[in-house]
């Protein structure tokens, strides 16, 4: 049943991420940009979760945690900037 | 091994691999929202999906499928972290979005920063005239 699990799983996850793609080329703003890689990397966790879950073993749970702890980093950074940038081109 | 064992370990493993496919799911469900809704925070709101509740599902079926307590902690640790980390980001790019008008305005039933923005701009716009008033003229 778990191998069944694991390639019904590999699917949804191959489409979701496939969409995550398509939004960070596409997206309209860089703010779409950073939301849809903030996405992929919550693809990209719930991958490893599976493998593990499927496999049972704990290899990357070190790494899940690590991800859920500095994850947000990036998005903060960009978010930042944008803000600042765009305020500065108003003011100009 | 007895079979009532074996029958709680079939529950176990059913259980966990629903909540592993419903895990997946929100995924796509994210994946789907970035595709088909129209503005910044629509999008927003479908991308927290798999970040809080996928994430607790898949959490869930990996601790009941190790059946060991002790992994049990360290996966509450790693969920309440993205719980404490997911909503500083999603703040910072729904503050920048807003600021930047990444919005449909059309689309939103109330908009209660609106008020404070303009009340914030006609304080600062207050101060500034008022520095040029005591400075003189001065640059």
């Amino acid at each position: 049943m778990m191998q069944t699990v694991l390639a019904v799983t590999a699917v949804i996850l191959s489409l979701a991420a496939a969409g995550a793609i398509i939004r960070i080329s596409r997206g309209p703003s860089l703010l779409d940009r950073v939301l849809a890689s903030d996405v992929l990397l919550a693809i990209l966790g719930a991958a490893l979760c599976i493998d593990m879950a499927v496999n049972r073993h704990l290899n990357n749970l070190m790494l899940l945690v690590a991800l859920s702890i500095v994850g947000f980093i990036g998005s903060v950074t960009v978010a930042r900037f944008v803000a600042d940038r765009r305020e500065q081109a108003n003011e100009s | 091994m007895n079979p009532e064992a074996s029958v709680v370990d079939n529950v176990i493993d059913t259980v966990s691999a629903v909540f592993l496919v419903v895990g997946a799911l929100m995924s796509l469900a994210a994946a789907v929202g970035l595709l088909r809704f129209p503005d910044l925070l629509s999008r927003m709101h479908a991308a927290t999906k798999p970040q809080v509740l996928g994430l607790f599902l898949l959490l869930a079926a990996i601790g009941l499928q190790l059946r060991t307590w002790w992994v049990w902690p360290v996966l509450l640790v790693a969920w309440i972290f993205q719980l404490l980390t997911v909503p500083v980001s999603a703040h910072m790019v729904g503050r920048a979005g807003y600021r930047t008008k990444h919005l449909h305005r059309e689309l939103l039933s109330s908009d209660e920063l609106d008020a404070v923005v303009q009340k914030a701009a006609q304080s600062a716009r207050d101060e500034s005239s008022r520095d040029e008033a005591s400075d003189g003229g001065r640059p």
